[in-house]
């Protein structure tokens, strides 16, 4: 179980400081058809990439808000983890990268006709944002709306 | 800071009408962020589906989480989970 003691003594103090941010979403979406009929879309916030992909930039001042898209064909064992956190044990994600972009285990949704497709693309961030003005502004609203055009019908999101 | 990310994108996308549900790893953070729907995961940093190349219990987390999108219970839902649920 991960807590906040679990975390080193600097980031502790920093969490238990922080004024976390929300962003007013109500009065929220409903899922009007069954999840065997529903096409998904995941983000992550490992910060995975392509190798041909620019890696996220552990130096920009509160974080870097930028997404990288990730095809649904990607090979797992190609991606790259480009996380500037410390308290990200990235052990687990190499060993099996479904553990933080769980592509596979939905895939196996979608052939057991639990789930209706996987959407083309997928979202990646690099979680480890303090100042997520741009994350709200532009580079998470540019994703909803990448989205919507691709009509996802629901959208599962995994931090590390 | 990854949870609050999540909890973030995750009302954001809500708000452009498609429905969300995500994970946390830290309960106190899904509190303060409110998204709609959160299943909070007792595993450590790194870890939000459990452990690396376990599909069973990778696909428990996953399925708690889209069976939240289903629920009828006022949002937002913040929801523990436990293996085996």
């Amino acid at each position: 179980m991960a807590t906040l003691d679990d975390l080193s003594f600097t980031h502790r103090m920093f969490m238990r400081t922080y004024k976390f941010c929300s962003v007013d979403w109500l009065p929220g979406a409903s899922l009007n058809k069954p999840l065997s009929g529903s096409k998904f879309a995941l983000v992550t916030t490992a910060a995975l990439h392509l190798p041909d992909q620019p890696a996220f930039d552990s130096g920009i001042r509160g974080g870097d808000s930028s997404f990288r898209e990730l095809p649904v064909a990607v090979d797992l064992s190609q991606l790259r983890i480009a996380h500037r956190s410390s308290e990200f044990d990235q052990t687990g994600a190499r060993e099996g990268p479904n553990l933080v972009f769980p592509r596979d285990r939905f895939q196996e949704l979608v052939s057991a006709g639990k789930a209706g497709a996987l959407n083309h693309r997928h979202f990646s961030f690099m979680g480890s944002i303090t100042a997520p003005g741009q994350l709200i502004s532009e580079t998470a609203p540019a994703v909803a709306e990448l989205l919507r055009q691709d009509r996802v019908d629901a959208v599962f999101l995994l931090p590390v | 800071m990854c949870n609050q990310s999540v909890g973030l994108i995750s009302s954001i996308i809500e708000k452009a009408g498609i429905p969300t549900v995500g994970v946390s790893l830290l309960r106190e953070v899904a509190e303060k962020v409110r998204p709609p729907r959160t299943l909070y995961v007792p595993f450590p940093f790194g870890y939000p589906l459990g452990k690396p190349n376990q599909p069973a219990l990778q696909h428990q987390v996953i399925e708690a989480s889209l069976n939240l999108l289903g629920a009828k219970n006022p949002l937002p839902i913040l929801v523990d989970f436990t293996a085996g649920s």
